[in-house]
């Protein structure tokens, strides 16, 4: 009888249930999470409504957006976790230096992987805060002599937001435009650079279109004006090699969760030779040198120490095989479809972030047919609104093609088959939703589409 | 320790890549098994007794990796891929 008593309450809750619906878009997507804690015997008030058969999770194919941990990151950050929990700042007993030296050694790993000193890495909460210490840090502290700061209009947002929060305080910003392939002009770099160019930040590889800026130039030209030069290499680190002193680096940021390392960390790179100043952001006790007070989380820089390590060791086999899967993705697409453009440069280009546009087909309605691949049209912090992506507007891309693209991501994980497994689907779905457009058909027909006079109604 | 022999390598590849086939996620299984694989197989020429020692030591901590983990793994399992259905169970 208590067994009826439940399952009536059970069928009270169902019908209540389905009551409002979430209000974020999910693409059929929503997936059933496996909660490992033990249940009660009465069925929560929650209770789901009989599930169809199993659900079977997408594939990943978005990289860009973050990467899964590596075990080899989950092991080393375990221990730290579960046993040594000290805070590394504690000097007065074994579990503070035991955490300390931990810290210590991540520091070294992520040095290693980038050609600096420990002393020069201070670890941050991820890239973002990493952005915001170079560029706000170095401007205010030079303000008194220098106002000027040189980006690019295709910098990740918290470039952008920095830079444009700096001109609320009286900086000036010039924003260079790209070229068509998505690369700077040098020729412009070097013109805008004035007396009073305190800093310029490019970053490494984007993490829309994966175009690779030409670093060891504008280090070249950065240092020989006496300018300071940021880069935010959040998708490069551990995946090209790099070199803060062959490249004249004097600033970097370095993102975990990209590395295949925990999300919620980060380090940024501050050279010591020349000293590059910084007026730090937060404040507190004086950890990380006085430029990042806080505890570092011991655990999350562990496991960026153990990423960076990982990636170093595995840099070159990964590259090839990404290259190859890369190479295999894009030419097994455009055999097979025709009209589909590949928006950034193809020889100045990280391999492992492909961003196509399918002409005559809309994006969204092309990433909710491929409901089983995870994937993105641009960067997953703009992905909330409806404008098309502001880098693809900076390189010149049409409207109609900026809203049609589709963002590859293959990284250390992916398989052949899941490659091959997105490039039939995705031919199927965008020959399906060709057939249904008439503007496809149009341009079957012979119409020149641009010669099209569109009437208001 | 004695240098090991070619039994003991080859000893340890088949342990690594038998735990390997136990991980339950997709992309971590076939990236163990395939990595141990084109490792051993990189590294088959070495003749250096010392770096073969190097080598074998490695691996035999990244086999303790690869137990532990794989034990995570089946205490956190989820669903399968989509790919999986239709794939035969090689990797």
């Amino acid at each position: 009888m208590l067994l009826r008593a439940a399952w009536r309450r059970a069928a009270v809750a169902v019908t209540a249930a389905t009551g409002p619906k979430a209000a974020a878009p999910t693409r059929g997507l929503r997936l059933r999470v496996r909660d490992c804690a033990p249940r009660s015997a009465v069925p929560a008030d929650t209770a789901a409504a009989p599930e169809a058969g199993p659900v079977l999770r997408p594939l990943y194919m978005d990289v860009q957006a973050t990467t899964p941990l590596d075990p080899r990151v989950l092991d080393a950050m375990l221990p730290y976790l579960v046993n040594y929990y000290g805070n590394p700042h504690s000097r007065t007993h074994a579990y503070g230096w035991e955490s300390e030296a931990a810290m210590e050694r991540a520091r070294q790993q992520v040095a290693s992987l980038i050609g600096a000193d420990p002393r020069e890495i201070i670890f941050t909460s991820g890239a973002t805060e990493s952005n915001n210490i170079a560029i706000k840090g170095v401007a205010r502290f030079y303000r008194s002599r220098k106002k000027h700061l040189i980006t690019t209009q295709t910098e990740h947002k918290c470039v952008l937001d920095s830079c444009r929060s700096l001109e609320a305080e009286g900086f000036q910003v010039t924003y260079l435009p790209v070229q068509k392939s998505g690369i700077i002009d040098l020729k412009e770099l070097e013109a805008a650079i004035q007396p009073d160019t305190s800093l310029v930040s490019i970053m490494t590889v984007n993490n829309e279109i994966g175009v690779k800026q030409p670093i060891a130039e504008i280090g070249q030209i950065c240092s020989s004006r006496k300018v300071y030069f940021h880069t935010d290499a959040a998708q490069a680190v551990g995946k090209i090699p790099l070199d803060v002193n062959d490249m004249k680096i004097d600033l970097m940021s370095i993102s975990g969760h990209k590395i295949y390392g925990p999300k919620g960390v980060g380090a940024v790179y501050i050279r010591r030779r020349p000293r590059v100043r910084v007026e730090a952001l937060q404040s507190g006790g004086g950890q990380e040198r006085g430029m990042r007070s806080g505890t570092v989380p011991t655990p999350l820089v562990v496991g960026l120490g153990a990423a960076c390590e990982v990636a170093q060791q595995e840099m070159e086999y990964d590259h090839k095989r990404i290259s190859k899967l890369a190479e295999r993705l894009i030419q097994n697409i455009m055999k097979s479809l025709p009209d589909v453009v590949m928006n950034g440069d193809p020889k100045h280009h990280y391999p492992g972030c492909i961003n196509l546009s399918f002409a005559y087909v809309e994006g969204e309605s092309l990433l909710m047919a491929l409901k089983d691949v995870a994937l993105s049209s641009g960067s997953a912090c703009t992905s909330a609104s409806l404008e098309p992506s502001y880098v693809l507007r900076a390189i010149g891309t049409d409207e109609d093609l900026a809203h049609s693209s589709i963002r590859f991501g293959i990284g250390r994980f992916t398989t052949e088959e899941e490659v091959d497994y997105t490039v039939e689907k995705c031919i199927q779905h965008v020959k399906r939703l060709r057939e249904m457009s008439p503007l496809w058909e149009m341009v079957q027909d012979g119409i020149d589409l641009k010669s099209i006079k569109w009437t208001q109604h | 320790m004695a240098s090991s022999s070619r039994a003991q390598v080859l000893d340890l590849y088949r342990a690594m890549l038998r735990e390997s086939k136990r991980f339950s996620a997709y992309n971590y299984r076939t990236y163990a098994v395939r990595r141990i694989r084109d490792a051993f197989r990189e590294n088959k020429n070495v003749k250096d007794p010392v770096e073969i020692q190097t080598l074998v030591n490695k691996a035999k901590r990244d086999l303790g990796i690869i137990r532990r983990q794989v034990h995570i793994g089946q205490l956190y399992s989820t669903d399968k891929l989509i790919i999986e259905n239709r794939d035969m169970p090689r990797t």
